[in-house]
């Protein structure tokens, strides 16, 4: 089986203090522990996975700069088998459409069965580039995706809906899978897997490579042009309890206890 | 007219709450644009659905179709682009939602209309749209402008209240467009959640653990959540990365893709507050949230904050609690 994974590097902002750039268009990277995203972490084991069961080859991709390379690098460790980065200046401002049409380049020219991606970056939250890049290349697509069962041309698939439920349906292949957190177990990277990584190819192109110009990517080959960030305003505030742990646990246990909440 | 299209959920016989919330939401933003509002219901004995649509749009585009029993975003994608093409609507509306995130991208790329995802309001800027809505799970927000008209967008839920406008709709019946069946995608079954020995819906108390927990599979984590729960009286439940890591059961999940609790209260230790989380608990009575980030947006739903590490105040909170059971 020839499985196609795409992956994208992101900060992790769940703890961070995020601060905007003074242009309003994008975050301050200084500080931020950058890493693979997290849908992509379970996108890159169900693509292992079915290679390790059905045979093949598992080829990761990511559009982004040089330090992306942490990313591939780890999917190349974990057992992917080569790994494809496309880098160019152009590339600045695409919205999600443009970074589909660059995966779409890329893609359409290889043999594939299955296209994994995450459901969702936990950076921009789109959910739309595994989609929008089915549609460009002509073939069926299912997101939020919690098991794959591939079966002679086709796959049957699982799709999470709200409150716990969801679906199953028969998908012809190829198709590209956008993949919901828990699908899997992500495996560890091994010390082993991280020196056969270094003797894996790790491929750059530019957009000229792939047969693309820069207007079709970037600001001027987006739908879409993201006008400004900024902090959202908050209409509502926690009262903060201050004071060292012993003083707000304290504290709290006294509202709790006067609002009734604590079981007599 | 100009007509705004939103596309009525629906799932197993009952339309979802989205679909309101659209409706109602988008009212604004419709007579600025000087538009009409369509509900577009695709769907098979959908009958019952006009009726009570019928307050809530200007109009209700009904599409009739075997093939559109069960949501399959194929069928789904066909119809539209169909009706899209033909009668142009300015901007078209779906939820941001398990089928909305199915449907809308592939749609919008087949007709090359821009699309924004997840988004949580709209202004218009010299007649431009511009939508809203959040990055950085939910500490950042972004202005986007579409380039060209029409627009689609995908509407984050709760982000609109669904306030019944009291209108009277006109009914029109179009034909399906779907000649042949769909055989890139077949939908097959439901698949219920598995019921388990807890059900955290019925829960006075509830100590939701998150992320911050760290690994809930060691024994010390674990004890220490647990003691507090035992002194409150609380039930365990989770965001969903503790469900994902396989530390608690699917059952525990709060959140859209979990359950909705609304217990009078609900202790949030860990959480960021991603509004997938936020949907399933917001109701609560009294919320508490401890987070060692001050910029948490679990802080903008909690009525009480503590900014500190968990593991630092929760044993302290264990005592109190003690303290304050035993004084009285
Ligand atoms: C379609 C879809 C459906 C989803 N459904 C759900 C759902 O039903 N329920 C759900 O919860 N999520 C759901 N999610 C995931 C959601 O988007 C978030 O990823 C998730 O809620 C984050 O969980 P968290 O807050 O535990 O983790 P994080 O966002 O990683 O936050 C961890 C928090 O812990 C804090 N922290 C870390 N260490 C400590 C410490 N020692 N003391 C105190 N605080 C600490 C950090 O500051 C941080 O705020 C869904 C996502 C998608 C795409
Ligand atoms: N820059 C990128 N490079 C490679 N894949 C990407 C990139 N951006 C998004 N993707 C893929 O598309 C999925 C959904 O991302 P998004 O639509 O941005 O929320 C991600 O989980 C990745 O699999």
């Amino acid at each position: 089986m020839k499985i196609v994974v795409c992956v994208k590097h992101v900060p992790d902002t769940a703890e961070a203090d995020v601060v905007i750039t003074p242009d309003k268009k994008g975050i301050k990277k200084e500080g931020l522990a950058f890493g693979i995203n997290e849908w992509d972490e379970y996108a890159v084991e169900e693509a292992i996975l079915m290679k390790e069961k059905y045979g093949g080859e598992v080829v990761a991709i990511t559009i982004g700069g040089k330090e992306s390379e942490d990313t591939l690098r780890r999917c190349l460790a974990k057992g992917a088998d080569r790994a494809i980065r496309i880098e160019d200046p152009a590339l600045e401002g695409s919205d999600a459409y443009a970074l589909a049409k660059v995966l779409c380049a890329v893609i359409k020219g290889m043999e594939y069965d299955i296209i994994f991606t995450g459901a969702q970056a936990g950076d921009d939250g789109f959910g739309q580039v595994g989609q929008t890049l089915a549609e460009l290349l002509g073939i069926p697509h299912a997101a939020l995706v919690t098991k794959v069962e591939p079966q002679d041309g086709k796959a049957k698939v699982h799709r999470e809906l709200e409150g716990g439920l969801e679906e199953v349906l028969e998908i012809q292949l190829p198709a590209v899978l956008a993949v919901q957190t828990g699908i899997n177990e992500p495996r560890y990277v091994s010390i082993m897997g991280i020196r056969k990584a270094k003797k894996k190819e790790l491929k750059v192109l530019s957009l000229s490579d792939i047969g693309l110009s820069p207007d079709e990517v970037g600001e001027k080959g987006s739908l879409l042009t993201l006008e400004e960030l900024y902090i959202p305003p908050v209409e509502k505030m926690a009262e903060i309890l201050t004071g060292a742990p012993d003083e707000t646990a304290t504290k709290l246990a006294g509202i709790l206890d006067e609002r009734g909440l604590i079981p007599k | 007219m100009a007509e705004v299209f939103v596309l009525v959920e629906h799932r197993r016989g009952e339309l979802r709450d989205i679909t309101f919330e659209m409706l109602s939401g988008c009212r604004d933003l419709a007579k600025n644009l000087n538009a009409s509002i369509t509900a577009v219901l695709l769907g098979k004995n959908i009958d019952n659905f006009v009726e009570q649509l019928k307050s809530w749009a200007d109009k209700i585009l009904v599409v009739e179709d075997d093939k559109l029993e069960n949501f399959n975003a194929e069928a789904y994608q066909r119809v539209l682009s169909h009706l899209i093409k033909e009668r142009k609507p300015i901007l078209t509306l779906i939820g941001h939602t398990s089928f909305g995130m199915d449907l809308a991208p592939a749609l919008a790329a087949e007709l090359g209309i821009p699309l924004a995802t997840d988004c949580i309001g709209f202004e218009l800027q010299d007649g431009r749209l511009v939508a809203i809505r959040q990055m950085y799970g939910g500490k950042v927000n972004a202005r986007i402008s579409f380039k060209t008209a029409p627009y689609m967008a995908t509407i984050r839920s709760a982000a609109f209240k669904a306030e019944e406008p009291g209108l009277s709709a006109e009914v029109e019946k179009a034909p399906s467009p779907l000649t042949e069946e769909i055989t890139t995608k077949r939908f097959l079954e439901y698949v219920e959640a598995a019921v388990g020995e807890v059900d955290i819906t019925q829960a006075e108390r509830i100590v939701a653990v998150g992320r911050g927990v760290g690994d809930y599979s060691d024994e010390k984590v674990r004890s220490i959540i647990e003691e507090l729960a035992n002194e409150l009286g609380a039930v365990i439940a989770c965001s969903r990365p503790i469900v994902d890591k396989g530390w608690l059961p699917k059952d525990r999940q709060v959140g859209t893709s979990g359950k909705t609790v609304k217990p009078k209260l609900y202790l949030a230790l860990g959480i960021s507050g991603a509004f997938q989380h936020v949907a399933g608990m917001s109701a609560s009575e009294t919320i508490v949230a401890v987070n060692k980030d001050p910029k948490a947006p679990i802080f903008t739903v909690a009525d009480y904050g503590i900014v500190d590490d968990l593991f630092k105040v929760v044993p302290v909170l264990t005592e109190k609690v003690r303290e304050a059971k035993g004084g009285s």
